[in-house]
Order: structure tokens, then sequence, then C-alpha cells
């Protein structure tokens, strides 16, 4: 066994040893629930389709996955076993892909426990099924996204709650970047080219054109090179901080 | 044979703060080297660079003769860690816990079951392997780092404070074990605040103190620089002799004499480097006085620590070494 693959197990194992792996999919599935039956006022459109399911999403996230992603590293250097797991003949970058994709993992399973909200749909109506596994990916790959700049944000501290902060933050700026209420705090003072792509990295906008059915290249290239940017600051954070 | 350890101009700087300043000293294979300071001397800070958790500002650590720096999963594969305070993952079994540093050290199948078993065996822990970490009680908690830090047989062990927190039955144990490992041809760096460890396990021993080394030897060498060394206390029957105190006195070689008239008990003080044994009991022997004790003192190691970690400055370190 590698080991990354060790530690994305324990990881992994570690969500179901404690009640945050049972806190944390009761609550989605319940915000899910919420927010599409309720909020979404689904019943009212009486369309079979997922829209207001996904539509919630960014929102959703942007407090349920820093709660997530908080404790990854900064649980480890407040109790001391970060120094333990550095001094075991490892790379950190296997440390930091370990750690992420077990937390990707665990999202992918509380997003699949969603699963009930698609057999409802499907037997009130006949929806576009293929949308809605596009849907599933793109709200996957957005999770993927946030989960990296939580896990980012936590090496930099052994403060859970400044991690969680920042990263909603962090995550905010990235869902609304898109929007005047982001960019106007750029314009003017940065250069247009790079209010620009400020603007192209919106997180939002990007899953937005996902949602609509299609899977293109482009969105793909967006999401994993954002990960493998916020993953990689991620993995020179902890390198700082052994010299510090 | 080159060192397992060297330690070549180490310093570590955090902020404006030397924790390490410019140390150096091997560990050898078959050897326990006693790492001594007090609180804050750096101990801790040299041991983390040593096992690649922390970069030094500079100097040099080479492992089997490769540089921590340069290849850090060589050299982690050598050395088993005990860090301070034996941190682990708290929300995992013992066994759990055991089976993850397996993993992640490579082992499979029936191998990885001998190891931790050999290692759960080693560091006592059969009653315990069930429960969660956070759980257990300080001792328990430090043996499972031991547990931890022997589950690859490394070559070379670095234990930070490994006898901390343990009921005297369970520091012998450990002494033991770590006696053992060192006939294997093991090289192991310990830190302690025990001075009798040193005297009990160790074959050298290296004290810093402000970051400073201040003295690298063998703990009889420590003790010959106690002003108590080869220091001669004779408990009378009865009361002092009246003329005992001056008689002494006036031996060649005698230094001091130290009265402690309540327990009848004269301190005879020898000069530097001289054994005054001899010349106090002949003259014992000839005066006929009735004593109920006497004996050679070897030298108190805590006397000769308190003194040399507490001068300071890198002028008087150099006068000790
Ligand atoms: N990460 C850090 N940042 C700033 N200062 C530090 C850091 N780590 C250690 N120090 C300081 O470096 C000095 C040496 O600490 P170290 O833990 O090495 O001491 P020690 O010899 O192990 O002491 P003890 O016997 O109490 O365990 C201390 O003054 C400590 O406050
Ligand atoms: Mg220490």
């Amino acid at each position: 066994m590698s080991s990354t693959t060790a530690i994305f197990r324990r990881e992994l194992a570690n969500y179901f040893a404690t009640p945050v792996a049972y806190v944390f999919i009761v609550i989605f599935l319940a915000l899910n629930g919420v927010f599409t039956f309720y909020v979404g006022g689904w019943y009212e459109r009486e369309q079979a389709d997922l829209q207001t399911f996904f539509d919630y999403h960014p929102l959703l996230y942007l407090f349920l996955i820093p709660a997530l992603s908080m404790r990854l590293w900064a649980e480890e250097r407040k109790s001391g076993s970060i120094e333990l797991l550095m001094t075991l003949p490892i790379s950190t970058w296997q440390a930091v892909a370990g750690k992420y994709l077990a937390a990707w993992a665990f999202t992918g399973i509380a997003l699949a426990l969603t699963f009930p909200v698609w057999l409802t749909v499907n037997y009130l109506g006949s929806p576009d099924n293929p949308v809605i596994l596009i849907g599933y990916i793109g709200s996957y790959l957005m999770a993927g996204a946030y989960l990296a700049i939580g896990a980012c944000v936590s090496a930099f501290t052994r403060n859970q709650v400044i991690a969680f902060v920042i990263a909603v933050v962090i995550c905010f700026v990235f869902m609304f970047s898109g929007t005047p209420m982001v960019l106007d705090l750029f314009q003017g003072w940065l250069p247009q080219p790079l209010v620009n792509t400020i603007s192209g990295m919106s997180i939002t906008t990007h899953y937005n054109s996902i949602l609509k059915g299609v899977i293109d290249l482009r969105d793909l290239v967006f999401f994993f090179s954002f990960i493998g940017c916020w993953l990689l600051a991620n993995l020179i954070a902890v390198e700082m901080k052994k010299s510090s | 044979m080159k060192p397992a350890i060297t330690v070549d101009s180490l310093s570590k700087k955090f902020g404006a703060f030397t924790a390490v300043d410019n140390i150096n000293f091997d560990v050898n294979r078959g050897e326990v080297l006693g790492f001594l300071g007090p609180n804050g001397a750096g101990k801790s800070t040299t041991m983390k660079m040593i096992t690649g958790f922390l970069a030094p500002s500079g100097g040099q650590i080479r492992v089997d003769g490769m540089d921590v720096m340069k290849q850090p999963m060589q050299t982690k594969q050598l050395i088993g860690y005990l860090p301070e305070g034996a941190p682990a993952y708290g929300d995992m079994t013992v066994t759990a816990f055991l089976g993850f540093i397996a993993d992640i050290r490579g082992y499979r199948g029936s191998d990885r079951k001998e190891r931790i078993q050999t290692a759960i065996e080693k560091a006592n822990l059969g009653s315990v392997i069930h429960k969660p970490v956070d759980t257990l009680s300080k001792g328990f908690k430090r043996r499972v780092g031991l547990a931890q830090a022997i589950l690859h047989d490394p070559p070379i062990l670095v234990m930070d404070e490994p006898t901390d927190g343990l009921d005297p039955n369970q520091k012998h144990e450990v002494r033991e074990l770590i006696s053992e490992m060192a006939q294997q041809d093991k090289a192991i760096l310990i830190s302690t605040h025990i001075l009798e460890e040193v005297n009990a396990i160790c074959d050298r021993a290296v004290i810093i103190s402000h970051g400073r080394l201040v003295f690298d030897g063998t703990p009889a060498k420590l003790e010959a620089m106690s002003r108590l060394h080869n220091a001669v206390t004779i408990t009378f029957a009865g009361g002092l002799p009246d003329a005992a105190e001056q008689r002494l006195r006036a031996l060649s070689d005698v230094a001091d004499v130290v009265c402690e008239q309540a327990l009848n008990r004269l301190r005879v003080m020898p000069g530097e480097g001289m054994s005054i044994a001899g010349q106090v009991t002949r003259l014992v022997r000839d005066e006929s006085w009735e004593i109920d004790e006497l004996y050679v003192a070897s030298g108190q190691l805590d006397e000769v620590f308190r003194r040399i970690t507490t001068l300071g400055g890198p002028a008087d370190a150099g006068d000790l070494s």
C-alpha cells in the first residue's frame, strides 16, 4: 500500500470514527431537502428536474465545506500529531494528497446520499437523467474546489475556528468573483486584464455552465487547475512551517 | 565506521531567538547517548531537526552519512522517533494506530501483523489494544509512542523523554528495553531530565544549555566534575572525637572538612583531582575512631548539572568541556 493510500484510508475512516461524519451527512441532507423543496419552491415549479436542488449547492457548500476542511491540518498541528506524520517516511505531497482525497471522497459519499431526491423526481415525473448526472458531477467538482481552499487555509493555522472563518471568506470571494459585488473591490486599482482574470475565476460561473447539461473542457480545466493551485499552496504552507 | 548521527555546527533560530546555537556531537552505533539540559535548552528542537521535522537555520545533520535535508526519505526510514509528549491520533484505537504506522512503513500481510504484535509486546500494551489512544493514561500514551517508534526495528532511535510519566516499574522496563536495543548495535539518542537515568543506561552524555553545548563525555567524567567527587563521608559512633576535624584537615591531600555536628558526620573534601580514601581510612584506623559508616562519593550529578547549566555564557562553557 502506498503512503498516500494509507493516509487516505486513515483519514476517511477517521470521519466515521467520530461523530463528524454523521453530523455532517445529516445536516447536509436536511439542508438539501429544505432548500430544494421549501425555499426553492420545487413543487410550485411543477418541473421534473433538480434545478432548485443544484442551485443551492454553492450556498450550502460555502458553510459546510469549510466546516469539514477546517480540521484537516489545524487539528494535526494542535495535537502535535503533525510531528509524527511528517517524520514518517512520506513526502509532504503524499500527505497533502491523501488528506485532500479522503475529504473529497467523504463529500462524494454525502452527495451520493442525496439519491432519494433523484428517486423522487423520477417517481413524480420523467426528468432528463443525463443532465442530472452532469449536475452531480458539476456539484462534486465545486465541492472539490471549496475543499482545496479549505485544506490550504487549514495548513496555515492551529486554530480551527480561524481556519473555518478564513476559508468561508475566501470561498465567498471565489463564489461571487464574477459579480459586481466582488469585482468593484478590484476595479480601478488593478489593471483590467487582472480584473478579467478574477472575474473568470468564478466558481459559480463555471458551475452554472456545467449545470446547463454539457461538460465543457474549459470548465474541467478550470476546476482541476483551481484545485491543483490550492493544493500546491497547501504543500508550500506545510513546508514553510518547517523552517519557521 | 561513520557515526549513525552527526550533528555539525547545527543552529536553529525562531525569528530573532536562537534556540540552538552551533552545536556539534555524534551518536555512534551500539551507544546510548543521553541528551540533557534544563527546560528550554533546545533538546526537543535539536531532535526535531535530526528527525527532519524542522529545517535547521544553519549547519548540517547527517544520518548514516546522508544529509537529512537532502535525502529525507532515506534518513526517515532509518529513524524511529518518539516526539515530546508522544503525540498520536487520539481517535484511533491502539491497534488501528499501529496498523496505520505499519501501512505507512510499507508492511503487509503476516509481516505487518507480526510487527504490530511485537511492538505491542515490547511496549507492554496488551491490555489496552482496543481502546482509543485519547482515553489512555499518560504512561500508556507514552508507551504507544514507544511502540510506534520501534515498530520497524530501526537502527537509529531518537526518543524525547521516553520515561516521562511512567511508573517506576515501567521506567525500569523501558530502560531495559533501551539497553537491550543498544546491545543490538542500534544508535540511541534519548533526552531526559532524570539524572540517574544517565548513570543507569547512557554510555555518554551531552548537555546543552541556552542552545549551546556545555558538556560531552561519559557519565563518569560528568561525576568527576562534581565537587563531591571522591569526597569521603564518615559517620561516627557516639560523638565526634575532639581532634577528628583538625586531624583530617591536616592530611596532605585534603582540601576541606565539612562538619555536620547533629549527624555526627564529617565530610572530607579532596583537593582537585586527588583521591583521599586511603589516607582517611588509615587515619581512622590509627586513631581507632569508632565509626558507623564511611563511604566515598562518586559525585553528585545534579550538583554538576546545576553548576554547568547555570553559568550561561559560551566562555564558561569553553572552560568546562
Ligand atoms: N516553534 C517555535 N517558535 C518559537 N520558539 C520556539 C519554538 N519551538 C521552541 N521554541 C523555543 O526554543 C527553546 C527551546 O525549546 P525546546 O523545546 O527545544 O526545549 P527543551 O530543551 O526540549 O526543553 P524541555 O526540557 O522543557 O522539553 C525554548 O525557549 C522554546 O520556547
Ligand atoms: Mg523538550
